[in-house]
């Protein structure tokens, strides 16, 4: 007993002072991007040549956050990464982008911000994927991020869930496992695209063996961009949305 | 063995230099080989363009040294496993199902990755007798998987592991998708394991392509390994403080894995370590700024996970559940072919980066094993052990650092036509491998991939023969498995 207290002290408290304070995460995070549109035009050209994700609209100067994986290959004069981790968005157009999403809490349903701002209980399939986007989701529950201060929880039940938190490309092989899940819930029910591979297939586009858009199974009312998220996406994402705070 | 080639990890050798015998004879040497101990790193089937109606099936090998050996087979062909033994079991299913040719007399020809045939799960019946179903979606957020247990009261009697869900296409997706594509197809096998991974198929390309890599990176990316490793030992640890409900440690060590993961972000951008290995070397400009950070951070989480440590290893309510939990013997795992920590925790002491060092490993010093009686206990001491181990070579590495620059690109790089490559790390989990064939021109005609857990699954479902149903997460998390890592 004495050892765990005094470990207990020695380790000391180390919960993030988010979002009382804002917090800066580490330069070399890749995060949201800003793009140059004074860019010279052949260095666009081959940024979107080059991105393996097909990320990258030349003409329209513009990434499509929900293909890129953050990967930094195309950083340099048209593409300058800054670390914030605001990433989420309500929409799908919202993601493809020049550098400035739209606020988020401004975009949350003024009813879900009534049902759910003080209580919201999530379920998470994942579906395909690496499972680096489930390990960083999976972070939220430690003492650091400490998601339940929020009010918001991991639940075992699809019955108990709010909301449904999907990771990965849905290999064809969790499809029904899936769509099982999704109609096991409540009414109303929100639905958290999370990660490249949910919102487009990620590094996985083109296989025959996924279907690469969540979009196109079950409508997504939020989409948290990475690969994986930062896990500050994450809470940034979830409390802003259904809470409806600005959050910094 | 005269017949075996001997072969060097990460060493690009013509297609036609593989020997190939005939079926009787590779079947025969095969099944000897392994009978004495020898283990399988890879067993795959290969069909060639031009040739349709042939299947190449290749073995790798290894006892003291690695072997390649081949066969020709035009359908089915005699079982491995009925002849010479579980180690090939997965193997042999994997071929079933990726080529359509059977090995004949396999005891358990179940499909392995695909849901589109029907599966038949083996059930124990008679008094008392029930059965309960997991997954896949399971309670946490895990990937998914399903377990199916025959159980009298508590006791299992039998456990039998569905997987595939996670499956991708990924062996295809490296035939098909634009070169740039696949470094980040690479590191998403499986995420946890994204520098391990990447760095086999790195090699391979390198060696294929012949590729320098310069000290200063190849020593960047021993050290990405070894924080991976760390990460996720730390985090094993702290999962299975969790299991038996001791909540100090887990927090701790939840917090330190946090701490690994942010060295990686530190080195490459990414918590995974993504978009840090290359071909050539490493993706971006690393120096003093990440060695230094890397440097001060060890030194400051070392003493913190010695108490941990300490903390979690002398709780008796936490020995006492360890203990004799999830046995699986020496003799047990040299069957099933384990490998990483968990084989280690039974007593082989194979481990790649001392047998066939990739990088800059032969300079470095190996670990000596601890306690080895193939329990809970054991693997999670094997993995302390290791957690210590990693701490001295990222110092180590760290302090003699020199600064690196990104790589070139490679993408026009010419790889040797008709020429295999095998490439083998030791990941987190165990023996990684990729395997890499060239056709005429040069592309990849055929990538295998292999993770740790393709051995490991068959060790968890025996690990939990006769123990209580409720020991299930607590000898789960001692093996951790990948599950995207074995469906690819
Ligand atoms: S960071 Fe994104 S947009 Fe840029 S190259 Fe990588 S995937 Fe493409
Ligand atoms: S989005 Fe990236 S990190 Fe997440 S599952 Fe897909 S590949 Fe893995």
């Amino acid at each position: 007993m004495l050892k765990i207290i005094g470990t207990r002290l020695n380790q000391g408290m180390r919960t993030t002072p988010w979002p009382k304070k804002p917090v800066t995460l580490a330069a070399s995070y890749r995060g949201l991007p800003r793009l140059n549109d004074q860019c010279d035009a052949a260095i666009i050209g081959q940024c979107a040549e080059q991105c393996p994700q097909q990320a990258i609209d030349a003409a329209a100067k513009t990434i499509d956050l929900g293909r890129c994986v953050f990967c930094g290959d195309c950083a340099g004069d048209f593409v300058r990464f800054t670390n914030d981790f605001r990433l989420g968005c309500a929409a799908r157009s919202d993601l493809i982008t020049a550098g400035d999403l739209p606020d988020l809490a401004s975009r949350a349903k003024e009813q879900w911000r009534k049902l759910f701002g003080r209580s919201l209980q999530i379920r998470q399939v994942s579906a395909g994927g690496c499972n680096a986007c489930e390990a960083d989701t999976n972070v939220l529950g430690t003492p650091f991020f400490d998601l339940s201060r929020f009010g918001i929880d991991f639940v075992a039940s699809p019955r108990h869930a709010d909301a449904l938190h999907v990771t990965g490309p849905i290999s064809k092989n969790m499809k029904s496992a899936l769509l099982d899940t999704y109609a096991a819930m409540p009414e109303p029910k929100a639905v958290i695209a999370a990660g490249c591979c949910a919102i487009s297939g990620g590094p996985f586009y083109g296989s025959e063996e996924i279907i690469g858009d969540l979009n196109s199974l079950i409508p997504v009312d939020l989409y948290i961009p990475g690969c994986p998220p930062h896990p500050m996406s994450t809470l940034h994402a979830l409390v802003t949305f259904f809470k409806g705070r600005a959050e910094r | 063995m005269a017949d075996f080639l001997q072969i060097e990890n990460g060493q690009a050798l013509p297609l036609a230099a593989v020997p190939t015998i005939g079926l009787a004879r590779f079947a025969r040497l095969i099944r000897d080989f392994t009978q004495s101990g020898g283990a399988i790193v890879q067993f795959f089937a290969h069909q060639e363009q031009a040739r349709p109606n042939c299947h190449r099936l290749y073995a790798v090998t290894r006892g003291s040294g690695l072997f390649a050996l081949a066969t020709e087979v035009d359908g089915d062909f005699p079982s491995l496993t009925l002849a010479a033994g579980a180690k090939f079991a997965m193997f042999e299913r994997e071929i079933a199902e990726q080529y359509g040719i059977k090995p004949t007399g396999h005891p358990w020809l179940k499909p392995l990755r695909r849901h589109d045939r029907d599966y038949e799960y083996f059930t124990v019946k008679g008094e008392g007798v029930h059965e309960v179903g997991v997954g896949p979606v399971h309670a946490g957020i895990i990937e998914p998987g399903h377990f199916r247990f025959q159980c009298a009261g508590e006791e299992v009697l039998h456990l039998e592991i569905r997987l595939g869900y996670q499956h991708r296409g990924l062996e295809r997706l490296f035939t098909t998708a634009p070169r740039g594509r696949l470094p980040i197809i690479a590191e998403s096998i499986a995420g946890d394991t994204a520098i391990g991974h990447s760095l086999c198929f790195c090699q391979a390309i390198e060696a294929m392509a012949g590729i320098e890599v310069d000290a200063a990176a190849s020593s960047a990316r021993v050290i990405a390994l070894e924080l991976e490793r760390l990460a996720n030992h730390v985090g094993d640890l702290g999962a299975l403080s969790g299991d038996v409900a001791f909540a100090p440690p887990a927090a701790y060590f939840g917090r330190i894995r946090g701490e690994f993961l942010n060295l990686l972000l530190l080195m490459s951008g990414n918590r995974f370590g993504k978009s840090l290995v290359r071909p050539g070397g490493v993706g971006q400009a690393l120096g003093p700024m990440q060695f230094d950070a890397i440097l001060e951070k060890i030194a400051e989480l070392r003493p913190q996970l010695k108490q941990v440590c300490d903390l979690l290893f002398t709780a008796h309510t936490v020995t006492a559940r360890f203990e004799r939990a999830g046995l699986v013997n020496r003799e047990i795992a040299e069957r099933l072919g384990l490998v990483g920590p968990c084989a280690r925790a039974s007593g082989l002491e194979y481990d790649a980066r001392e047998f066939f060092p990739s990088e800059c490993y032969a300079t470095l010093p190996g670990n000596v094993l601890g306690l080895t009686q193939g329990d809970v206990l054991s693997r999670a001491l094997v993995r302390r052990d290791e957690i210590f181990h990693s701490l001295n070579l990222v110092e180590t590495l760290a302090q003699a650092a020199a600064d690196c620059q990104a790589a070139a690109d490679w993408r026009a790089c010419s790889p040797a036509p008709e020429h295999l490559v095998v490439t083998v790390n030791e990941g987190w989990r165990g023996e990684i491998s990729h395997c890499l064939i060239t056709d005429a021109a040069g592309r990849i005609a055929r990538y295998k991939i292999k993770d740790p857990s393709f051995h490991n699954w068959m060790g968890l479902a025996m690990a939990l023969r006769g123990q209580g149903i409720s020991d299930f997460p607590l000898c789960n998390k001692s093996f951790n498995l990948s599950y995207c890592g074995f469906d690819l």
